[in-house]
């Protein structure tokens, strides 16, 4: 029995791949990074993510914002151009 | 929580508002968000008053506006609790966005309205303009015409709402002053036995950490449909629910009501259709009518609409006459007068159909007015009788 | 510039880093950053804007909050972006009503949590938008903050009525062109200074009140923390930014909040039981020229109106501050 517009499966935005929505994609230099977090934690989406003390970018839903390359103090995140 | 001897079955004399108040303490509602408004408020202050002697343990949400209440009801029913609230007129109309919501929701949120007029101009006193103009909002709609079943409804309508196959809000309305606080005799059963009835609330919706439910995401023109459908068929379902629980409240407490009520309408040319507590008087009236057979009809639960329980009651009748405290301004007659001719539209027997606006803005609906609308319906069996009539309407100087 | 292995990796990041972040706090800020949990409960795949400043106040909320925590929220872009149905984004239970009963409706949870026994281990926060709060959402707020709910109110302030097209808000700064306050040649766009909601909310004795910037994300969940804490209501104002609402190039929609916060207009404190205290005084006052000019909704006020605005900023400087920088 359905109640109205109830959704039990939570978090299941994640079913919605929004690369398709990005002109540009997000790609960290492990070797620039020092890791302070601040692409993790500015993050819209969030599609960065900690793998041990390093970060990265989910692209299957990396909207391409910058935000991340714009606040990263070592310049390690580049904005590439999807070329497709 | 004091235990005192009320929770024995007793009898008392009271008005419809007091008898609201016995039916909230006896079913364990756990959060009331009500917003006083004449002439509901007694039923804000005696909750309150019970809540502050500890003969309720709900908590009591003293909103800052009927849309507030709605709205803390909506929250509360969703986070998985019983709840109820008590408003009319201007604060039901205030509410109206949220009466949507709540149904849409299919929140089973338990509502007494207090039926006053609708402002402008101001008017604080009875008709059912309020409640008749919510019909489409998804609400099952329940009149009541005496104190006793002002209780009795109440504690039925939290058990219909909460039902798995219905879970929709119950407005019970009261006309208000004549119903609310006219003191009537009234029989309280006892809590046992109302516990019996209705067991704790169970619900299928709720707001647990342990089970994270997204309720009330927004839906395209790719769903929305559906979703009405959906509350369309629930409301459809209840009308089995709404006769069931009250035949299992007759078996377990003593009374029962039905969908309608008919009032010696077996073989009776002319039939009477009302709703509320004026039907009371119309019975006194039929009872020493000298002007041929007619009968009453009062309509109960007025939504879900019973179709098949009208159409079987008018099946025989010669003439129809419909009294109601409501007027649809621009169609020229009233809400429930177009229904009934709906109804019977493709019905096999199509009686001549009358309407007469009665008691607006609380002007008494006296004896006189009720035999002469007997009057002319017994008149149209023959002649031609106007179809509209707004009783008792004073001519300009 | 080349880096040696042999080199200390304090010494390598302070080599290369941008920020000007003194040592002893980088230090702190990567102390607390590693204190952050992990745990994302605003999941990935909603519709928002790319470099939507909102959805990092949504986020980190929740990452202070934790999953024993019961959400609602107003009508509004962050709503909307969230919960398309069949999918949602909240991975917390969460309920949307309507536009200006966000916090009724949260009245209504906390009560009913109460009531079924469960308040002590829930938190209860109510999410609007500055629409949902400054404007329409008024009357709930105020009654709700008067009744002492226990319970978190959060405004996300992007100042406009974004998710219906930028229309103008209470919460909208004097000089922004909006779509129902656009500048042209007989307008400067908003006319009316912003309404000061942290302080409305303050005069009804709340415990705890504080503005907040997704620049600042520590700062604000530090808020968000000490906010659960109080068993009654709490209030934070989070100054977010809007791409397109804005006019801002997506990737500038952390660094204008900085600024804004940077060129005093906007101040992050705290009203902890009617004292207020400023968190963050910003360590270079940057001028109100630099933050307005990046956002095409500020581009057409001439030089007379942006030393109007200056004026105003430096006036209550020292006031807000305290003395010389």
């Amino acid at each position: 029995m359905r109640y109205g517009s109830i959704i039990t499966d939570f978090g299941n935005s994640v079913n919605y791949k929004t690369a398709g929505w990005r002109t540009y994609r997000a790609v960290i230099d492990p070797d620039k990074c020092i890791e302070c977090g601040n692409c993790w934690i500015f993050c819209p989406e969030p599609c960065i993510y900690k793998v041990g003390e390093k970060f990265e970018v989910d692209l299957d839903f990396c909207k391409g914002c910058g935000i991340c390359a714009n606040e990263c103090p070592t310049d390690a995140i580049e904005m590439i151009l999807e070329e497709k | 929580m004091q235990k005192l001897d009320q929770d024995k079955p007793f009898r008392d004399v009271m008005d419809g508002n007091g008898a609201v108040v016995e039916a909230v303490r006896l079913c364990d509602v756990q959060v009331i968000a009500a917003y006083p408004i004449t002439p509901q408020s007694h039923i804000s202050e005696g909750l309150a008053k019970a809540s502050a002697n500890g003969e309720i343990d709900s908590e009591y949400i003293k909103v800052e506006s009927e849309h507030s209440a709605m709205s803390a009801c909506i929250g509360a029913s969703a986070t998985g609790a019983r709840v109820f609230s008590a408003t009319a007129s201007q604060g039901l109309a205030l509410m109206h966005e949220m009466l949507f919501a709540a149904a849409g929701l299919r929140l089973p949120i338990v509502l007494v309205n207090c039926n006053r007029a609708l402002s402008a101009p101001l008017n604080i006193q009875n008709d059912q303009q309020d409640s008749i103009t919510e019909r489409d909002s998804g609400w099952i709609q329940l009149y009541c015409e005496t104190a006793q079943e002002s209780l009795d409804t109440t504690v039925q309508a939290f058990k219909i709402a909460e039902n798995p196959s219905v879970m929709l809000p119950v407005m019970v309305c009261l006309d208000g002053f004549v119903l609310t606080h006219t003191v009537e005799p009234v029989d309280v059963p006892g809590k046992d036995d109302v516990k019996k009835f209705l067991p704790d609330f169970d619900s299928k919706i709720f707001l647990n950490p342990k089970k994270p439910m997204t309720i009330g995401a927004f839906a395209g023109s790719d769903s929305y449909t559906e979703f009405r459908h959906e509350n369309e068929e629930a409301i459809q379902r209840s009308l089995k629910v709404i006769k069931d629980v009250d035949k299992e409240y007759g078996k377990l407490i003593g009374r029962e009501y039905g969908l309608i009520e008919e009032y010696k309408t077996d073989n009776a040319d002319v039939i009477l259709i009302t709703i509320g507590s004026v039907a009371g008087t119309i019975k006194e009236v039929i009872d020493e009518n000298e002007y041929g057979s007619t009968g009453l009809i009062r309509v109960k639960c007025y939504r879900p609409f019973p179709k098949n329980e009208l159409l079987k009651a008018l099946s025989k009748a010669k003439v129809v006459a419909v009294i109601e405290k409501d007027i649809s301004l621009g169609l020229g007659e009233g809400a429930l007068y177009s229904e009934i001719k709906g109804l019977l539209y493709n019905s096999n027997n199509k009686p001549k159909a009358l309407n007469f606006i009665v008691g607006l803005g609380g002007r008494d609906v006296t004896s006189k007015y009720i035999k002469e609308i007997i009057y002319n319906s017994n008149k149209a069996l023959d002649s031609k009788v106007q179809e509209v009539t707004w009783v008792g309407l004073k001519e300009e100087e | 510039m080349l880096v040696t292995e042999n080199v200390p990796a304090f010494v390598k990041c302070r080599r290369v880093c941008k920020s000007n972040l003194s040592a002893l706090r980088c230090f702190k800020f990567r102390k607390n950053m590693k204190e952050v949990s992990n745990d994302e409960l605003f999941a990935p795949g909603h519709r928002g804007c790319a470099g939507c400043g909102c959805t990092v106040a949504m986020r980190l909320a929740l990452k202070v909050a934790g999953e024993n925590t019961v959400a609602t929220h107003a009508t509004g872009c962050m709503e909307v972006i969230s919960s398309p149905y069949p999918e949602t984004a909240w991975r917390i239970p969460w309920i949307h009503v309507a536009f200006e009963n966000s916090a009724a409706v949260a009245s209504g949870v906390e009560a009913a949590l109460k009531a079924l026994g469960k308040k002590d281990k829930v938190n209860v926060i109510a999410f609007g938008g500055d629409g949902g709060t400054v404007d329409i959402g008024l009357q709930a707020l105020s009654g709700a903050m008067e009744r002492g709910h226990d319970m978190l109110y959060i405004c996300y302030d992007n100042e406009a009525y974004m998710n219906t097209g930028v229309q103008r808000s209470g919460s909208t700064p004097y000089g922004a062109s909006t779509t129902t306050s656009p500048s042209g040649s007989h307008s400067v766009g908003n006319d009316r200074p912003k309404k000061d909601m942290p302080q409305i909310i303050a005069a009804h004795n709340v415990p705890y009140v504080a503005t907040a910037s997704i620049a600042f994300p520590l700062d604000y969940m530090a808020k968000v923390e000490k906010a659960l804490q109080v068993k009654g209501p709490s209030y934070i104002h989070i100054h977010a930014s809007c791409t397109p609402g804005w006019g801002i190039p997506s990737d500038k929609g952390i660094e204008i909040p900085r600024l804004a916060v940077d060129s005093g207009m906007w101040v992050l404190y705290e009203i902890v039981n009617g004292n207020k205290r400023v968190t963050y005084k910003p360590a270079k006052k940057q001028s109100v020229k630099s933050y307005l000019k990046m956002q095409k909704r500020f581009k057409h006020l001439d030089e007379p109106a942006i030393e109007h605005i200056q004026a105003e900023i430096d006036k209550n400087w020292d006031k807000i501050f305290g003395g010389k920088s």
